[in-house]
């Protein structure tokens, strides 16, 4: 078989072969390069973007902060926790729950046979093998030599596939312009953003802001170095039964409930 | 032996005003699309629950059409089917700007569209997301290669084992779109391998719904008639794949309903979903699957309005398919605490609730305006198109 480009002389509303060299086409071809170069050009600006090598530069890998939160210590309707989330980090919600950030939520639980009830808190559950870290086309979404999961904002590229991956909803997308950003948490509309465990206080040797409010009210929520065994944490953890929050997924939670 | 004549279209009034209405189109998109970003993402229907909205839904339709309508030229050039042969340009070129149509959607629909160098200068090797990038910008690199030793000459002898390659490339690529939601492990309306094979089946019966409407569209002049056994062969070809994409779905659910953790979303999708059960099951399996099938079981009777209709009615099918699995298997909820009922501040345990703006309708019809405005240019500038009836035509090369 061959192949042979001709025209049909045009009887089709076809280009006759006698007007092989096409002026209109090259012209039509230049002129798409050049608009193409156009719209092109800006997009391939450099950007200095931070990394998030950098961000966890710093990071203990012998240690691998966690949280105990006791439920049966949990009171419900309070949210002391979450106010204070939002006051240390500067987010606020707008009465568009669907929309609005979600670092930290309380959840109520209802046993349907017993009707009892037990509330706890939610947030970015900082697994060893984060799902939303494994799914990051750009690596934005990392995790710190000590167990820390973070967002690079400055590699975010908004794909939100780590939510798609978070096993409880604990990521949110900024889906409006923001003001009054806190210095030590920066955010962006159209990037993710989540629990940091308060990172900024953590390097600095204080205890995240949940934390430290939960221990004015209820006690409820403990927080230290589940990787050494000397710490209260892991000794509260080795002494009574905890468990994990879909720990069938086996993603190894930082974050671990104890009753409920 | 003999020759094919490929030619260029002119065109003509009815080609340029179709044209102009899809740069229309185009435009619309792109305004939707500055509209997002400008305001952010509160201007859609899309929220912390429904992540991925219509947008997607139109990005994974024109994805999963462009590697499907490459097999066109995988039948001549790689299954040695030589009637397929002439129509391989076509088929190349369309799943270049299918594919490009459905990456403009995606890439537009970013929190961060400028930041798209980033994407594509930090690599996370374990996200199937980055694997994609590759997979999508390789195959328009390897269909190109297709196209140019199809049309050059001397290189035509290469033609078989260029689409060979992109044959095996097209598979892939289609393996990592179905794998995306594959490997969400903790959503039970996902998190299943037969998804991969179930997005395969339907690029194969999407992607030739397609390239038989286009084809048909360019009927309209005398020279490029289809020959109406071919068109048969094509109609009974789509007939096998959207029972294929039927069987795949059965798989998929069956074995979702048998896995416990899983039921209660079969039990909610098949019985109690409201719109996305009538999507499943009126538009998707009724009226996208089991009427073309009665429509185009017959060999005799079948008039080219029957078939037009049957493969328009398919491709609705396929979209509400789609729109199914991705906004249905979001909306609902994940199970954090099994066994409990959730109540909270975010929705827990509630069916998210969706209804698509009109940006976001805007960005997913001009990426779909953007692929054939593309493959209308395409036509315009080179011979992709055999002249006269394009069924007597000699062996594939």
């Amino acid at each position: 078989m061959t192949d042979r480009s001709q025209s049909c002389g045009g009887s089709c509303g076809c280009k006759p072969e006698a007007e092989t060299v096409d002026e209109s086409r090259r012209g039509f071809l230049a002129g798409a390069a050049a608009a193409g170069a156009t719209v092109l050009a800006p997009g391939v600006t450099l950007y200095a973007y931070g990394t998030a090598e950098a961000a966890a530069a710093g990071a203990d890998p012998k240690k691998r902060w966690g949280l105990l939160i006791d439920v049966s210590k949990c009171v419900e309707g309070c949210t002391g926790c979450v106010t204070a989330c939002q006051t240390e980090n500067g987010w606020k919600t707008t009465g568009k729950p669907a929309t609005d950030p979600q670092w930290i939520r309380k959840v109520t639980l209802r046993d349907p046979k017993s009707g009892a009830t037990r509330s706890a808190p939610v947030m970015c559950q900082h697994c060893a093998e984060p799902p939303c870290a494994d799914v990051c086309p750009t690596g934005a979404s990392f995790k710190r030599a000590d167990g820390i999961v973070l967002v690079d904002r400055h590699r975010c590229i908004g794909c939100r596939y780590c939510m798609m991956a978070c096993p409880y909803k604990a990521r949110s997308f900024v889906h409006e312009a923001l003001e009054d950003q806190k210095p030590h948490a920066p955010r962006g509309m159209g990037t993710v953003e989540g629990c940091t465990l308060c990172v900024h206080r953590v390097d600095k040797g204080v205890a995240p802001a949940c934390v430290e409010a939960c221990a004015q009210t209820a006690g409820a929520i403990m927080f230290g170095d589940i990787a050494d065994p000397k710490s209260e944490i892991s000794k509260v953890i080795a002494t009574y039964a905890t468990m994990q929050i879909r720990g069938d997924l086996g993603v190894d939670p930082g974050v671990r409930y104890r009753n409920l | 032996m003999a020759n094919v004549v490929y030619t260029e279209c002119r065109g003509g009034q009815r080609f340029w005003t179709l044209f102009a209405g899809l740069v229309v189109l185009v435009m619309i998109g792109a305004v939707s699309a500055l509209y997002m970003e400008h305001e952010g993402h509160i201007v859609t229907g899309m929220s912390n629950e429904i992540v991925w909205g219509l947008p997607h839904v139109f990005a994974v339709f024109l994805i999963v059409i462009a590697s499907g309508v490459l097999n066109i030229a995988s039948l001549g050039s790689v299954f040695g089917e030589m009637h397929y042969k002439p129509k391989a340009r076509l088929s190349g070129v369309l799943a270049i700007t299918f594919l490009v149509g459905g990456l403009a959607i995606l890439v537009l629909d970013l929190g961060r569209p400028d930041r798209l160098t980033v994407a594509m200068t930090n690599y996370n090797f374990r996200s199937i997301f980055a694997w994609n990038v590759i997979l999508y910008s390789g195959f328009i690199g390897v269909v190109i290669a297709y196209l140019v030793v199809q049309m050059t000459k001397a290189w035509v002898k290469f033609t078989p084992y260029v689409g060979l390659a992109a044959f095996l490339w097209r598979l892939t690529l289609t393996t990592g779109t179905g794998s995306i939601f594959g490997f969400l492990m903790a959503r039970s309306p996902y998190a299943s391998a037969v998804l991969a094979p179930l997005f395969i089946a339907m690029s194969l019966a999407y992607g030739l719904a397609v390239f038989i409407l286009i084809r048909l569209a360019l009927e309209t002049s005398a020279s490029r008639a289809l020959g109406e056994e071919l068109l048969q062969r094509l109609m009974r070809l789509l007939v096998i794949f959207i029972g294929s994409v039927l069987y795949f779905s059965g798989v998929f659910h069956f074995t979702s309903i048998y896995t416990a953790w899983r039921v209660d979303w079969e039990a909610y999708l098949l019985l109690d979903g409201g719109l996305y059960s009538l999507l499943f099951w009126g538009v998707y399996v009724l009226v996208g699957t089991l009427i073309p099938m009665a429509m185009l079981y017959g060999r005799t009777g079948v008039t080219r309005q029957r078939e037009i209709l049957a493969t328009v009615m398919v491709l609705l099918g396929g979209f509400a398919h789609i729109y199914v699995i991705i906004i249905g298997g979001q909306a609902y909820p994940l199970k954090l605490f099994p066994g409990y009922e959730v109540t909270s501040s975010f929705n827990d345990g509630v069916v998210a609730r969706y209804v698509p703006s009109l940006p976001e309708l805007g960005l997913g019809l001009g990426g779909a305006a953007l692929a054939l405005a593309m493959a209308m240019m395409a036509m315009r500038l080179f011979r992709l198109l055999p002249k006269g009836n394009g069924e007597s035509y000699g062996t594939a090369p």
